[in-house]
């Protein structure tokens, strides 16, 4: 993708972090390059371990790349110590101190900036009516309850005016509902500040509902980097498939191809068009994706594209899961049906069931 | 309904079982530090009612006390009593080893902090398996005798010691340096015996330290110097508080330490004291001498701790 050269906040190019030594040396990062926008709501999404905190630990500073550089607005940061950056960071465990006021936590970095003191006050106090915490300022940082903590810690890291905000899954420590309300709250900080936001996640929902833009990373790489439905409908590998959202992934073989699409038989015989990622020439045995809610049941078996017997039904509240285990033996496919009023057919488990798909269901994978 | 059969009389049976219950096991909590209020008792609180009362005596010729009323031991302190015609004389004598032993204990407290503070962010900067190694090297030093040990700086130290020797031997110097029986070798000694003080409570609360702190002050613009004073420090007050304590009043005490390296010509006010009890053979002077130096460490505390905890609340 052609990116604009003044328009990024961050470029990372050809980034690698070998942490250890000898036979010990361990590649958090394997040469990342990505650009991230101003003002733009960018996620780093991935496992455990797949090198996104170490990415944003680079970025503010807090570990050297081995090789590579980090642009900031065009001006290489990368060997630049963390005090030296106009970046903040939200860390998981908030990190606010324990022997500070509210007040004094939120006003720290402003202080260390040698800012007077008179603007720092009227900072100090637009950040803690920004997050609502107006009432609490006086209170230590142990008197607070966690989700209040989580926003002095991100009234703290945004009073500096950073030119980047690093958010380390800040929300992970928060139960289910708060954790959608500061979901709602941290869009609305982005956009009421304008800063660029860069937020480490594993969670794929939170990912696709908060983001601008998603990088999909694995194993110190990223595989993937798009708007939350390109990630989602178009996933460029197996892998991002298989961890944003659920899947269904069905074997076949490629019998011809025209432009970009490509038209796959399966076992039974019957075939399917299926898209495939640009720079990608799927040939023979393929590995196609399927997204449950792209697929559909029929009670006829002789009106599907695939067959199967129903193996269990999963009811969700808003939708209903129907597995299926197909004749051709395999993985259970998945079928999911939102729950409205109307639908007129209800299924038993154990019934013998076709399974149509949609226009553009399908996708071909590099595995 | 099954609550109908807990009748009144059962549930408030229940309640005094209970209450029982609380009440045995509380005072079988208080049984169990009677051992540790028998010794304190002992050998703590019977001996201070002790010195309390004989520094209110009179000296037997010989050693010991005689039963009769005076403060003499007090006005003594201060004061000399002209043999011939019984007035009082200000002698500042007992006065000055007062100050100087603060002084002493003030000096060895600075520079145990100075250099136990680095020592200890050393250690618990350490991966964790190495940390109780570096611990161990700290408490070596316990494995013997003070009074071994500070015989061994004698000989480090004397005019034909090790140091007097190498430099003689190098011709850095063509004569020793005195070095022994000098106020040096007291401060010398002072803060050989207690740094491990100082740094074993410093090193128990910078190990407890959240270095995520250390970094969330760094993003926030913080320097080196900013992060070591905003929040390392105020964050090892408890360690930096106790390890102070544990260096100044032992040193304010010491006894062995001035007594050997000082020569007996820099006295300290615990060889002073111990004077008291030996060839002074006045023991109500003694007494009262031990008093007003527990009751100078206690106003230097109260002031001490209530400060620091200040600064620890302005942050």
């Amino acid at each position: 993708m052609p990116e604009q050269p003044g328009k990024n906040a961050i470029e990372v190019r050809g980034v690698r972090k070998v942490f250890g030594t000898g036979e010990n040396q361990v590649a958090a990062l394997d040469t990342v390059s990505v650009s991230i926008r101003e003002n733009e709501f960018f996620t780093l999404l991935g496992p455990s371990g797949c090198g996104k905190t170490t990415l944003l630990r680079l970025i503010a500073g807090f570990d050297f790349p081995t090789a590579g550089e980090i642009l900031l607005h065009g001006q290489d940061i990368a060997p630049l110590p963390p005090y030296k950056r106009p970046v903040n960071t939200v860390f998981q465990s908030y990190a606010l101190f324990p022997h500070m006021t509210v007040a004094q936590n939120i006003g720290f970095g402003l202080e260390m900036l040698g800012k007077p003191k008179a603007e720092i006050e009227a900072r100090v106090a637009q950040m803690l009516k920004l997050v609502k915490m107006e009432a609490l300022k006086a209170r230590r940082t142990s008197q607070i309850s966690g989700g209040q903590q989580q926003r002095v810690a991100l009234a703290r890291a945004l009073a500096p005016q950073p030119k980047v905000l690093l958010l380390d899954e800040p929300l992970s420590a928060l139960d289910y509902k708060l954790r959608k309300e500061m979901q709602i709250e941290l869009k609305r900080l982005q956009n009421e500040t304008g800063i660029t936001f860069i937020f480490v996640t594993h969670d794929q929902e939170e990912a696709l509902t908060m983001s601008d833009r998603i990088a999909v990373m694995s194993a110190g790489k990223i595989l993937q980097v798009g708007t939350p439905r390109d990630i989602y409908d178009r996933p460029a590998e197996r892998f991002v498939a298989d961890f944003i959202g659920e899947t269904n992934f069905l074997p076949g073989t490629v019998v011809s191809k025209q432009a970009g699409v490509a038209t796959v038989k399966f076992a039974s015989s019957a075939t399917i068009s299926a898209g495939y990622p640009e720079g990608f020439n799927p040939t023979g045995e393929v590995t196609l994706v399927v997204r449950p809610e792209h697929a559909d049941l029929v009670p006829d078996p002789a009106k599907g594209t695939i067959t199967g017997t129903l193996s269990n039904i999963v009811y969700f509240g808003t939708d209903t899961h129907y597995h299926v285990k197909l004749d051709g033996g395999g993985e259970n496919f998945i079928v999911r049906h939102q729950n409205s009023r109307s639908r007129a057919v209800t299924y038993e488990t154990g019934a013998k069931v076709g399974i149509q798909f949609e226009e553009d269901a399908a996708r071909v994978l590099k595995d | 309904m099954t609550t109908a059969t807990l009748s009144p009389t059962t549930l408030s049976k229940a309640a005094l079982f209970e209450a029982q219950a609380v009440k045995t096991s509380a005072r079988r909590n208080r049984l169990l530090s009677l051992p540790a209020l028998i010794i304190i008792g002992i050998f703590g609180v019977l001996p201070l009612i002790i010195i309390c009362v004989y520094s209110f005596l009179v000296a037997a010729p010989y050693g010991g006390v005689q039963w009769q009323f005076s403060t003499d031991a007090y006005l003594n302190f201060l004061f000399q009593r002209d043999i011939f015609d019984d007035t009082l004389q200000f002698t500042p004598d007992f006065l000055i080893i007062y100050l100087r032993s603060f002084l002493f204990a003030v000096v060895t407290t600075i520079i145990c902090l100075l250099l136990g503070f680095p020592t200890a962010y050393f250690m618990a900067t350490r991966p964790p398996a190495q940390r109780n190694w570096w611990v161990l090297l700290i408490t070596i030093p316990f494995w013997s005798n003070l009074l071994v040990r500070t015989l061994a700086i004698m000989f480090i130290i004397r005019d034909e010691g090790l140091i007097n020797n190498a430099l003689l031997a190098l011709g850095v110097i063509d004569k020793p340096i005195t070095m022994l029986y000098t106020n040096f070798a007291i401060q010398l000694g002072l803060l050989y015996a207690f740094l491990p003080f100082m740094v074993l409570p410093l090193y128990s609360s910078l190990e407890k330290l959240d270095f995520r702190l250390v970094e969330a002050a760094y993003d926030l613009y913080a320097t080196r110097r900013q992060v070591l004073w905003r929040v390392i420090i105020p964050l090892s007050k408890p360690g930096i508080i106790a390890g102070c304590l544990l260096v100044f009043i032992p040193a304010l005490g010491a006894y062995v330490t001035p007594l050997i390296l000082g020569g007996g010509v820099h006295l300290m006010i615990g060889d002073l004291i111990a004077q008291q009890f030996g060839s002074g053979r006045n023991w109500p002077l003694g007494c009262a001498q031990a008093l007003i130096l527990m009751a100078a460490v206690l106003v230097a505390l109260f002031f001490y701790v209530r400060n620091t905890s200040g600064k620890v609340q302005h942050g």
